[in-house]
């Protein structure tokens, strides 16, 4: 692909702290490679506030894979950018052409309150994971790995919900701010296996509690968390959840 | 757990949305046969309205359906008092919005516009059951006609009459989009609420939904369109 370079217009969200009402600082990049990724061009501008003085842009970030769900930024009307399956730090700058502007805002959701500029509090989502999102397991020899029979389609369906990174772009995106397709990732990788069994009703029970009392909205299905989710999360395991959740709530006691 | 509980979380409440939705949908295919009846007119010039007649008024007089239309006013009412109340929530979850909408990249308008769209049903309702339901049951303000000797309300001499005015028709007409699309999204929707999870029944339903969606209020559209033209009656 033709390398290029570009200057941009970025409008970013800056806000001081979780007090503080914020509002958009306007910034003009030059000379950003189309080799870069989105965050290094926020770290090219972070490096020339910097020199001018100025505070940087603070943003969540950490492996810069797309493996450990940080990264999260609100860009042009779409968590992670325009494109699919990736997150902000997967974005590269070859998505963008010279004299662009792009609007950077944090994602959005009283359950998750504006820590710093575009730094978010993500731990309602710990917690949904702390109310349940767990087996109990003995220690003790490993477990032959073939003791336990697992169907192929159940075990891709599982490893499919797990891979969900808890970045919270299906939050972001819902217009109901609603966790519920993190929520079904985290209950459908356990309720599909063995291993998952013997919490399986007071599991479901728990978190969905917890995800209501963290403030987050109900889900209308309208799929736009399925459309942003990076790690392609169907939003039928939001459907298996809602009747894991049914069938616990209607006979336990 | 306890019932209270369980209705009052977020799956809760979706799930009595769902539920109720469902014994909507369930309704609508009754209300849309046993109007089509207006239609033998098309087929039989001395009909008037006979077979459409005696249909409405078999579903007035059977004592078992007189119950179920109980139930069915306190499902609408349900539906739509936890539509509002899940709607206020939602809204409630996200106080600073975005400067830069979403807008369609993901998700179908009409999908997002529930609430507004079943707020033009509701409003739509209103007029159609002081229209009719009213009439019939209430007040019992129509004309009579016998047939075999049985005497019963001519509710279809009452439906050319509302159907003479530009304004109803467009009215209903409105009222009828409005329902093709909340059915769009809430035929499918209503189904992954309550739980159906297979890829399988999921594919068939959005389906299913989408000729529902389409068939369903096309056909009541066409009733009030008829009758102002003179196709029928």
């Amino acid at each position: 692909m033709e390398h290029y370079n570009m200057n941009l217009t970025l409008k970013v969200w800056r806000q001081k702290n979780s007090q503080d009402k914020g509002r958009f600082e306007t910034y003009q990049v030059k000379n950003i490679s189309s080799e870069m990724s989105f965050l290094e061009m926020f770290d090219v501008l972070n490096e020339e506030l910097i020199r001018e003085g100025k505070e940087p842009i603070a943003f969540d970030h950490d492996c810069r894979e797309g493996i450990c769900g940080m990264c999260s930024m609100y860009i042009n009307g779409k968590p992670h950018g325009p494109w699919q399956a990736n997150t902000t730090c997967q974005l590269h700058m070859r998505a963008y052409k010279d004299g662009d502007t792009i609007v950077v805002e944090p994602w959005r959701a009283n359950s998750f309150p504006v820590v710093k500029d575009l730094v978010v509090d993500r731990t309602s989502f710990d917690r949904i994971v702390q109310a349940g999102g767990y087996i109990s397991v003995n220690t003790g020899n490993a477990v032959d790995a073939n003791a336990m029979p697992i169907e192929k389609d159940k075990a891709d369906a599982a490893f499919a919900a797990a891979a969900c990174i808890g970045c919270g772009a299906c939050v972001a995106a819902c217009k109901n701010s609603s966790a519920m397709l993190f929520l079904s990732a985290k209950v459908s990788h356990l309720a599909l296996l063995p291993q998952g069994g013997p919490e399986r009703r007071s599991r479901v029970l728990n978190m969905v509690a917890q995800m209501d009392r963290e403030g987050f909205g109900a889900c209308t299905n309208t799929g736009a968390c399925e459309a942003v989710c990076p790690k392609e999360i169907s939003i039928t395991n939001i459907a298996r959840l809602n009747l894991e959740y049914i069938g616990a709530g209607l006979v336990t006691e | 757990m306890q019932w209270s509980e369980f209705f009052t979380s977020s799956v809760g409440k979706k799930f009595v949305m769902g539920l109720t939705g469902l014994f909507l949908i369930s309704f609508l295919i009754i209300h849309v046969g046993i109007n089509a009846c207006i239609f033998a007119d098309l087929f039989d010039p001395n009909e008037n309205g006979a077979m459409f007649n005696k249909a409405a008024h078999f579903m007035g007089s059977t004592v078992v359906i007189r119950i179920l239309e109980v139930g069915l006013f306190a499902g609408i009412i349900l539906h739509i008092v936890q539509g509002y109340l899940l709607e206020a929530k939602n809204r409630s979850a996200r106080s600073v919005g975005y400067a830069v909408s979403m807008g369609n990249k993901g998700s179908k308008w009409y999908s997002r516009s529930m609430g507004l769209l079943g707020t033009i049903i509701l409003l739509f309702l209103i007029i159609h059951i002081a229209h009719f339901w009213v009439k019939a049951r209430i007040t019992h303000t129509l004309a009579p006609v016998t047939y075999n000797g049985v005497e019963m309300h001519d509710m279809f001499s009452e439906m050319k009459a509302v159907f003479t005015q530009g304004w109803v028709i467009v009215l209903y007409v409105l009222g009828c989009i409005s329902l093709g699309y909340h059915l769009a999204h809430g035929f499918q929707s209503a189904f992954r609420t309550v739980g159906v999870h297979n890829n399988k029944y999921n594919s068939l339903l959005i389906t299913l939904g989408y000729a529902f969606s389409i068939l369903v209020p096309v056909l009541f559209a066409l009733m009030p369109v008829a009758m102002y033209f003179g196709w029928v009656g």
